[in-house]
């Protein structure tokens, strides 16, 4: 009898959380297989106003809360909610892909990193900003809205740049390099003094593509066409490959930097082992400020080196967009357009040395003050070179990373990897 | 189940229905009563079994069969059925009919499915000698006994992500590693140092687990048995190999076939210390790699990498006796 009156009651039970298993699981995104064209869902709600939420990786230098708090002061409203990520670009990435896949109402506006747009928007889950929904781009620095760009159309807009410079020791080498060979032929100086020359992030990851990349475009060649096809076997580009492999053959770049993330190679040139550097501005203030670091009072910036004059610095930075399942687009594209005000940059940069997307502001002399890297930096990003703007990214950095990887190791020749770069981004990209 | 009757049901039936023998009537839907409600009682593990389990598999293997979404005029559509090209994608290493490139994640997966069987081959051999070693020392009667079997399991109860960034740190170029013995390898830098270096990390973690597994199978030996060994006069060695190594030989092999399956699905390890880098890609890290450029050629290589999985556990409970699944049964048997 006990028995009987226990599965009387444990039966539905059971049923029950079965069924909010089986719900849950559903909505984790059993839609599995890609996206649509998404043409429906960007057409609706335009009008909508809203509360919305805004959806971004940690919010590590507290920026993105005092800003909300203004928005919510001034629009009562349309109070914007934040959803924090985690710190690992990769998590943010599937997350956001789980959210878009699940056609999630609650992601209205969404931080993405400059590489992932494309892709986002090729899967149809991005709002296109055109006609109703434009925004207004001058001012911008172009090589940040070419990030937020696919097929022609703005996906997003730019909210915060970033771009590599040349960290070097002004105490050895007063005047630094233009170019990269005369960049190499200061590299006995470093030999004296028994440092490193130059290092930049040669560890088989996502910095690998960036060095790869600006070597490359420094020296005229490019990695994919406008319409995305791998054009990455050429002379010039070889030209470019060719002189990291040979900097690293010959010593100029130190055999240890085959294992360098940005970290590791801003622990060494804090602590004088290197004479060049070539890594993010996160670098500049730890370098100043340090307590380790000793080259405090002893470091420069420059745009990095390239062909004949600067290089062509790969782009960093977030793009911020409209998802396409957002029930209040319109409060979206105000949000959108707060973040790229001025006032909205100029907080980045003073709160959190985010690298403002507006060119009038590098030369802000308040900002300057604080930041005084901005003017060398907006070289940089005027030189600058968006990574390949592919919706296979994912299969593209792979393919210029294992290849450039292995030419630099010496395990294939840059003409071997090339080819074979070229032929895996296009085998990537089908 | 006894089919003895108690005298209360057994007087019921007999008073309802006369005409038959009234104690086998009884016990036969008394029977198909029980066997009902102990089906009721199992449905909901079955159901939620066939969610949690059962669902996930076979949509994977639906999904193993479809095309990854394409580009048309810019956008991705869903590609349609596949046929078997997911699976020769990674067997035949196949990337839209032309064999696959280097730097395509396709060429990868025999490399990736040799590295995968040689973590799990060394770091098993490595971890069941130095576990069974920890585990006879930990069987011993000494003081502090306990704080030495509490002590041994610290490296196993950190997070695998945390020691695996540990680990990193001490490989570092300038690390301790290097430090300690004035030397100056690039441990993630090329690939032998970089496996090496995920080896030691992984014994480092997960020899403890090992070690209590075996202890616990120690334990179950009788004292008897080694006395009696003793006044036979048995050598040390002989009671080791005789007594101690069979009679451990059921957890031993259980051990052997739980870190198995454990360090044939490794990820955290390789790909926080190497980022997959330097020939050190494990089967799982190409999954996830792959999930970021399409689900279903993912899907066809988890299927490819479950059943690999699959039959190293069954050639295990087969053919050499690690008895996992019903080990209870002949237990209880006894």
């Amino acid at each position: 009898m006990r028995i009987r009156t226990f599965s009387r009651y444990a039966s539905p039970l059971a049923a029950a959380s079965v069924l909010v298993l089986a719900l849950s699981a559903c909505s984790g995104g059993s839609s599995g297989g890609g996206g649509s064209t998404g043409g429906g869902d960007a057409a609706n709600n335009l009008d909508g106003r809203g509360p919305i939420t805004y959806v971004q990786g940690k919010d590590n230098s507290n920026v993105v809360r005092p800003l909300i708090d203004k928005w919510n002061a001034a629009h009562p409203d349309q109070k914007v909610t934040f959803k924090e990520q985690s710190d690992q670009a990769d998590q943010q990435h599937d997350d956001l892909v789980q959210h878009f896949q699940a056609k999630d109402q609650n992601y209205d506006v969404v931080d993405v990193d400059v590489v992932w747009t494309a892709e986002f928007a090729a899967k149809g889950w991005l709002q296109p900003l055109k006609d109703k929904m434009a925004i207004d781009t001058t001012g911008m620095l172009p090589a940040t809205v070419k990030t937020a760009t696919y097929n022609g159309t703005l996906y997003a807009t730019p909210q915060s740049s970033d771009g590599g410079l040349l960290y070097y020791r002004k105490d050895l080498v007063p005047n630094p390099p233009k170019t990269w060979d005369e960049m190499m032929s200061m590299c006995s100086i470093a030999k004296q003094n028994n440092i490193g020359c130059y290092a930049g992030q040669f560890a088989q990851y996502e910095g690998l593509t960036v060095n790869t990349a600006e070597a490359i475009n420094s020296f005229g060649g490019k990695i994919v066409d406008d319409s995305g096809k791998a054009v990455v076997n050429s002379p010039e580009a070889k030209t470019g490959l060719s002189k990291l492999v040979d900097a690293y053959k010959n010593g100029n770049i130190p055999q240890d930097a085959i294992t360098y993330q940005e970290e590791q190679g801003r622990t060494a040139f804090e602590n004088g082992k290197l004479m060049f550097l070539r890594n993010w501005p996160y670098v500049y203030n730890l370098a100043k400020t340090d307590g380790s670091s000793m080259v405090k009072d002893k470091f420069g910036i420059a745009p990095l080196p390239g062909q004949n004059g600067p290089g062509a610095s790969s782009l960093g930075g977030h793009n911020a967009a409209i998802s396409v399942y957002s029930q209040h687009k319109a409060t979206a594209l105000d949000f959108l357009k707060f973040i790229a005000s001025s006032d909205t940059q100029k907080f980045y940069a003073t709160q959190g040395s985010l690298a403002p997307v507006l060119s009038s502001l590098y030369t802000d002399p308040q900002l300057t003050a604080k930041l005084p890297y901005l003017p060398t930096l907006l070289t940089s990003i005027q030189n600058a070179v968006p990574r390949p703007v592919t919706p296979y990214y994912p299969g593209v950095t792979k393919a210029i990373q294992d290849n450039a990887y292995a030419a630099l190791k010496g395990s294939k020749s840059v003409d071997q990897a090339l080819t074979d770069m070229q032929s895996a981004i296009t085998a990537a990209s089908q | 189940m006894s089919t003895q009757v108690p005298p209360r049901a057994a007087s019921e039936a007999a008073t309802r229905e006369p005409h038959h023998t009234p104690g086998k009537e009884s016990a036969d839907r008394r029977q198909i009563t029980q066997g009902r409600s102990a089906s009721i009682l199992l449905l909901p593990t079955i159901i939620l079994l066939a969610v949690v389990i059962v669902y996930p598999v076979v949509n994977a293997i639906i999904m193993s069969f479809q095309k990854d979404a394409g580009l048309v005029n810019g956008f991705f559509v869903q590609g349609g059925a596949a046929g078997f090209d997911n699976y020769t994608h990674w067997l035949a290493q196949q990337c839209n009919g032309q064999s696959c490139p280097p730097g395509t994640l396709g060429s990868q997966f025999w490399n990736a499915f040799g590295t995968t069987f040689f973590f799990a081959i060394v770091t098993v051999a490595l971890e069941t000698v130095l576990g069974f070693w920890m585990a006879i020392i930990m069987a011993r009667t000494f003081r502090g006994r306990s704080a030495v079997r509490a002590a041994v399991l610290v490296p196993w109860a950190i997070p695998t992500a945390v020691t695996a960034k540990l680990w990193f740190f001490i490989f570092a170029v300038d690390g301790i590693a290097n430090s300690l013995f004035g030397t100056h390898i690039l441990w993630t830098g090329s690939e032998w140092p970089a496996k090496w270096a995920i080896i030691i990390s992984d014994v480092w973690k997960t020899t403890p687990f090992m070690a209590l597994l075996i202890l616990a199978g120690l334990q179950l030996i009788p004292d008897e048995v080694y006395e009696a060994a003793k006044v036979d006069g048995a050598s040390t060695w002989q009671r080791f190999t005789q007594i101690t190594l069979p009679l451990v030989k059921p957890a031993l092999m259980v051990a052997i076939l739980f870190r198995m399956l454990d360090a044939l699905r490794m990820f955290d390890l390789p790909y926080i210390m190497t980022q997959g880098g330097n020939n050190t890609t494990t089967l799982s890290i190409l999954v996830v790699d792959q999930i970021r450029q399409g689900f279903n050629s993912a899907a066809a290589l988890s299927t490819i990498t479950f059943l690999v999985i699959f039959i190293v556990a069954f050639i295990f409970v087969r053919f050499l006796g690690a008895n996992a699944v019903g080990a209870a049964t002949s237990a209880g048997k006894k």
